[in-house]
């Protein structure tokens, strides 16, 4: 399958990191020609018009977001969002770690867009290396004047302020993000009133992802009409998939959006010898499975949700026969549950007894009840809290519960393992 | 100890890490359009230069901020990476989550355990490892499973990779560069089991 690399370009061929290799395959120049040839405006005018949609999960176009700011002359922040936390998916930390003057790039050409008083990345603790990587990167760009005061000698400035977290998943979420920027704890906020319009100190403010962010200098520097010519009509561009599981070659691929399932399996080496596949998530842990009769499906953020799941952070997971479905709605419950803040009671506790009921099932102790009780968590975690976080933690259990049902009963009634190596852990 | 003078804690021979740092500390601050959000960063640098953070860091870090003792307390015990109490001087964190649990993260869990004769959460006696494991993906899944120490990155453990991590750490190897050179899969490439760079 033949297909151009953009935001991936060098990357494993040569160093990125140094600034000098960045601008040699022409790095910078969409800053250049944004601050010396183009409005603040136009600028958001061309990422608006190649409908950048943003790829940290939920798909909402970039350039809409950054006209939610209101003009009312408060000061206005960018934060990039770095906090990649989502299972199964690590295509940010390899942007940051591997080509960090994109990511840069990209918030000065956004902060521009945006007239942004000053600009932040939220990148996750467990990002050290990233975040050395990031701090020399922008020591670099200031000495060649891409950052700090009249960058390249125009009345644009910016700083760029990099945040460690320290562990909390649900600072992936933007309220959850300022909260913890704002030097407290990660609680999410509620919405109204968007960030767009009470962010960061209260003052507008713009959140968007690492891989978003790193379109922007093509998207200027090659035009919105180029953008739309990858990918699908809906969902332009490209997309670095993080495919891991049961396939030869897990890593970052980097396809047009609307790649098929099977081709992207394909890129990544096929399946496993041995392997078949039984059900793939295809953005992240939240994500309802997809099945092998999926094979066809373009990957793009509405075809994906047309069949009952969600592109999310295109963090793919392959399982293969080997997998069980009840233990991994198990660890994902325990995972949810550890990362709830708190807040919200329906969270708090329906994370907890989610846990609680699977563990319980999936050492044979179950009863036909506790399906059921499972099976009518939508009424009672969905829509009932402050984020997105409860909603989330139980769909991917709603779709095994209803396409891997025989798993479950198994379980319970046959106190049985469907998969072919159940509990087993596999040597890699 | 007294609430006022948070230095005395630390003794009368060792300076204490804000006054030897004081420059790095307005730095950060100066940073923010607001003092309260360098609280994180104080945090680390306490972690940094303790190895953990102790009571009297926080007693510094709300005076400095002007925040309550409370406060501190209550943000630093919300995030998972900031230890409250003393740890070994290597925190060697096996990833939990569903692809390095696939891979064989409990196994490497014993095995660990096993080599370094201390159970989940433990501190060896000498003081050199904690062993954790965290639920919270590290978003090395192409490299399951996955460990960091002290956040730095080691990919595809295996049970014969991790002796040899040990044994260097025990050497005196630097962290840092033996994570770059034994534990990252560079982007593009592809280990297979066992393969050490």
């Amino acid at each position: 399958m033949k297909y151009e690399k953009v935001l991936t370009k060098g990357i494993g061929e040569v160093d990125l990191t140094r600034i000098e290799n960045y601008e040699a395959q022409g790095g910078y120049q969409a800053l250049r020609k944004a601050l010396k040839s183009m409005t603040p405006a136009e600028v958001h005018a061309e990422v608006k018009k190649a409908n950048l949609r943003g790829r940290g999960g939920a798909g909402f176009p970039a350039g809409l977001k950054w006209g939610f700011l209101p003009d009312d002359g408060r000061p206005r922040y960018l934060c990039c969002n770095a906090d990649e936390s989502e299972p199964g998916t690590f295509n940010n930390r390899m942007l940051i770690e591997y080509n960090p003057h994109l990511l840069i790039e990209g918030i000065l050409l956004a902060a521009y867009a945006v007239r942004a008083a000053r600009s932040f990345i939220y990148i996750r603790g467990e990002f050290r290396k990233g975040y050395r990587v990031l701090l020399d990167a922008i020591e670099q760009a200031r000495a060649k004047g891409y950052m700090g005061d009249r960058i390249l000698g125009t009345d644009f400035s910016q700083e760029i302020v990099v945040h460690r977290g320290a562990g909390a998943y649900i600072c992936g979420e933007e309220t959850g993000l300022l909260s913890s920027l704002e030097g407290g704890r990660g609680e999410p906020r509620n919405k109204p009133p968007f960030p767009a319009v009470a962010g960061l100190y209260g003052m507008p403010t713009v959140v968007n992802n690492v891989e978003t962010l790193c379109n922007v200098p093509f998207i200027i520097d090659r035009g919105a009409d180029w953008f739309l010519s990858i990918g699908t009509e809906k969902s332009p561009g490209t997309k670095i998939f993080s495919v891991s599981g049961a396939v030869n070659r897990p890593g970052n691929y980097e396809l047009p959006l609307g790649v098929t399932l099977g081709e992207l399996i394909e890129v990544a080496g096929g399946l496993k010898p041995g392997s078949k596949l039984k059900a793939v998530q295809p953005g992240g842990a939240s994500s309802p499975v997809l099945l092998p009769n999926n094979l066809d499906l373009p990957l793009d953020f509405d075809s994906v949700q047309q069949a009952g799941s969600i592109l999310g952070t295109a963090g793919v997971m392959i399982f293969d026969q080997n997998v069980c479905m009840v233990r991994t709605a198990l660890y994902y419950a325990d995972f949810f549950s550890h990362e709830s803040c708190g807040q919200c009671t329906p969270c708090r506790e329906g994370t907890a007894w989610t846990a609680r009921l699977l563990r319980k099932i999936e050492r044979g102790e179950g009863t036909p009840e506790d399906i059921e009780i499972l099976k009518s968590l939508r009424g009672t975690m969905s829509g009932t809290t402050i984020c997105l976080l409860s909603d989330f933690s139980i769909t991917f259990l709603q779709s095994v519960l209803k396409h891997f049902a025989d798993e479950f009963e198994a379980h319970i009634h046959g106190r049985a393992c469907l998969a072919e190596r159940p509990r087993e852990v596999r040597s890699a | 100890m007294t609430a006022q003078d948070p230095a005395r804690v630390n003794g009368a021979q060792a300076q204490p890490w804000w006054e030897r740092r004081a420059e790095d500390i307005d730095r950060l601050i100066a940073q923010y359009p607001k003092p309260r959000s360098a609280l994180m960063g104080l945090l680390w640098m306490a972690q940094e230069e303790r190895g953990w953070v102790a009571p009297e860091d926080m007693e510094f870090i709300a005076q400095r901020l002007g925040v309550s003792r409370a406060y501190v307390e209550s943000t630093c015990s919300f995030y998972s990476l900031y230890h409250r109490k003393p740890v070994g001087r290597y925190v060697i964190t096996v990833c939990g989550n569903i692809m390095c649990g696939l891979s064989g993260a409990e196994a490497l869990i014993r095995h660990f355990e096993e080599r370094l004769g201390i159970k989940l959460g433990e501190t060896t006696p000498d003081g050199l490892f904690t062993l954790l494991v965290t639920g919270e993906c590290i978003a090395a899944c192409d490299g399951a499973p996955a460990i960091q120490i002290n956040e730095e990155y080691f990919h595809k453990v295996t049970p014969e990779r991790a002796d040899q991590i040990l044994q260097a750490l025990r050497d005196g190897a630097d962290l840092v560069e033996l994570s770059e050179r034994i534990g990252l899969i560079q982007p593009g490439a592809v280990w297979e089991a066992g393969e050490s760079a």
